[in-house]
């Protein structure tokens, strides 16, 4: 029976972030080791008897473990996928337990460079290692093996959120039953990197950064932080999608003739850099977008994805949006390509919208009745 | 339930555990049925946002694609059957389409309206375009850009190198032997590659 998304679908509500504390080291494939960790995360739904209806949802850049509802003492701060999930929502919480887990380096709650280092007691800073998808999909489990999950029903993130469940997929491939892989890419291409590292720059030249020890002055590189989310953001939108948004529309009804705000659209970048800059840690934005470029799972297979996906045993169902430049409908196929050489079971939806890359955060009809289609199939399976 | 007639063939074409891609799925019946019928598995190709949903619904497995572009994301030979069933005559690329499938499968199967029907042929004795069952269009509103009568359909088969290596002929469901070309409202084909 599909999910009827019209009526009875509301938000799970009120919710409360989870400390989870790790005291065995995690080894880095960058070489270096966390002696000990934390990982903040959420969780919406309940656990069944026997632990076989968890989905974990993967944050792309700069989301968090705040997936979905409120908190009481913050009730404007929804969760960045609340659309899509909750009570009768295409990630239904009546039927599924789902986790949000915020990742290691990051900047919500998770050990991340901000955080004390407890052998100096001062913030790790610069001294905080490179950290991969693969560490991230590592720390994953082990918050996993301290929920009591085995398997879960299903991964799932959109963007590099998308990378980490198609990770989980070759890390573990006893541990995922499906993966919902939407608006992510098998590796980036030569123009996603160049516009991180344009990001990168605009972080490490800012005279506020201190090689990445910035805590210590009471400074934050808001001016790096700002053109590094400016240009993001450029990214995720579509050219029809911006067009539509703001036109040509000026800011006070006539030019300027300066270099201050004439249009809309520089007022609305500017918004977004000042916002960005005021709760995001410039440490953090380093690491996760070297995480992305590095992120490359055909590398040890000779370029081979196929040959990478070769021991997966999950379902897949891989989305794409037709406007997404950043991670086009062409960089999803490569993945279905790759999966179809290795006969698994795969369902593909390239979803006609215009939004351009942050579509996959929209609320689609088409796409969130699809995702609600392939999750009632997993529920179904879970229930056998 | 009725199984449409075309797909009631192909059923019993289909050997067990067989690998199967259905081009134009729909909302994944046929795919459902050679699984239940034939554990055999597979994926359905569509281009439709309502079928591909209905294909998830289904649990079947489908590839949200435009067949006209070419199978270019599959591999040679790697399936054993290929189905194009009642979309034939729709596709723009009609030879592409029968070398993509005899690429992609180790052997095609096609259904399509055979235009040679006796009816269809005296609907345009009396000067008119053909409208039935099969070809429920009218001229100006069908989506059925390349119909073919059985003839031309084997025509077509030989030109492009291909071997016919079953055929059923079948008019309200009951399979033709005597005049097939005037007397038969559907065709299935099996084929491959003369030539491998």
């Amino acid at each position: 029976m599909a999910n009827d998304l019209t009526s009875a679908s509301t938000s799970v509500g009120i919710v409360a972030p989870q400390r989870a504390h790790f005291a065995q080291p995690l080894a880095l494939k960058g070489g270096a080791t966390l002696n000990q960790f934390d990982l903040a995360y959420e969780t919406y739904g309940a656990l069944n008897a026997d632990k076989s209806n968890a989905i974990l949802v993967c944050h792309a850049l700069n989301a968090s473990h705040h997936v979905a509802g409120v908190y009481a003492d913050d009730p404007k701060n929804l969760g960045w996928w609340d659309n899509i999930i909750g009570p009768g929502k295409p990630v239904d919480t009546n039927k599924f337990f789902v986790i949000g887990v915020n990742n290691l380096g990051g900047c919500h709650g998770s050990t991340g460079p901000a955080s004390i280092n407890p052998a100096s007691g001062k913030p790790y800073g610069a001294s905080f290692p490179v950290v991969t998808v693969e560490d991230w999909v590592a720390a994953h489990a082990r918050l996993a093996d301290h929920l009591g999950i085995k398997k879960f029903a299903a991964v799932m993130g959109g963007s590099l959120g998308g990378m980490q469940a198609l990770q989980w997929t070759m890390q573990f491939p006893d541990r995922v039953g499906h993966a919902l892989v939407i608006a992510a890419a098998p590796t980036l291409s030569a123009q996603n990197i160049a516009f991180n590292e344009v990001a990168r720059q605009a972080i490490v030249t800012d005279p506020d950064f201190h090689g990445g020890d910035f805590y210590a002055h009471n400074v934050i590189p808001k001016r790096g932080l700002r053109l590094a989310r400016m240009i993001g953001h450029i990214t995720y939108l579509s050219d029809d999608a911006m067009m539509e948004k703001f036109g040509r529309a000026l800011r006070d009804g006539k030019l300027n003739y300066s270099f201050d705000v004439d249009f809309e659209v520089e007022s609305y970048l500017r918004y977004q850099g000042d916002k960005f800059s005021e709760y995001f840690d410039a440490n953090t934005y380093l690491r996760i977008t070297k995480a992305l470029d590095y992120f490359d799972p055909a590398l040890e297979f000779n370029g081979d994805l196929a040959a990478a996906l070769a021991h997966t045993k999950a379902g897949f169902f891989i989305a794409s949006f037709t406007s997404d430049w950043r991670f086009s409908p062409a960089r999803s196929k490569e993945i279905v390509k790759a999966l179809l050489q290795n006969k698994r079971q795969v369902s593909y939806a390239e979803i006609d919208a215009p939004h351009g890359h942050d579509a996959f955060l929209l609320d689609d009809a088409r796409y969130h009745n699809m995702v609600a289609a392939y999750l009632d199939g997993v529920f179904a399976e879970i229930s056998n | 339930m009725n199984i449409r007639p075309d797909y009631a063939a192909i059923v019993q074409w289909v050997p067990q555990q067989s690998k199967v891609l259905d081009l134009g799925c729909g909302d994944g019946t046929l795919l459902k049925l050679l699984e239940e019928k034939c554990s055999a598995s597979g994926y359905g190709v569509e281009i439709d946002d309502a079928n591909v949903l209905a294909c998830l619904r289904n649990n079947v497995n489908v590839i949200q694609m435009n067949l006209e572009t070419g199978l270019a994301g599959f591999d040679a030979q790697s399936f054993d059957y290929v189905i194009l069933s009642l979309t034939l005559q729709a596709v723009r690329h009609t030879e592409l389409m029968l070398r993509e499938m005899a690429r992609v499968g180790k052997q095609g199967i096609v259904t399509f309206p055979n235009f040679g029907y006796w009816n269809h042929r005296w609907q345009i004795a009396r000067g008119r375009m053909p409208v039935s069952d099969d070809l429920p269009y009218q001229w100006f509103d069908t989506p059925n850009i390349h119909l073919c009568t059985l003839a031309d359909f084997e025509d077509l088969c030989t030109q492009c190198g291909m071997r016919v290596l079953q055929r059923l002929v079948l008019s309200d469901g009951k399979p033709v032997n005597a005049l097939p070309n005037l007397r038969g409202q559907l065709a299935v084909y099996r084929f491959e590659a003369a030539q491998k």
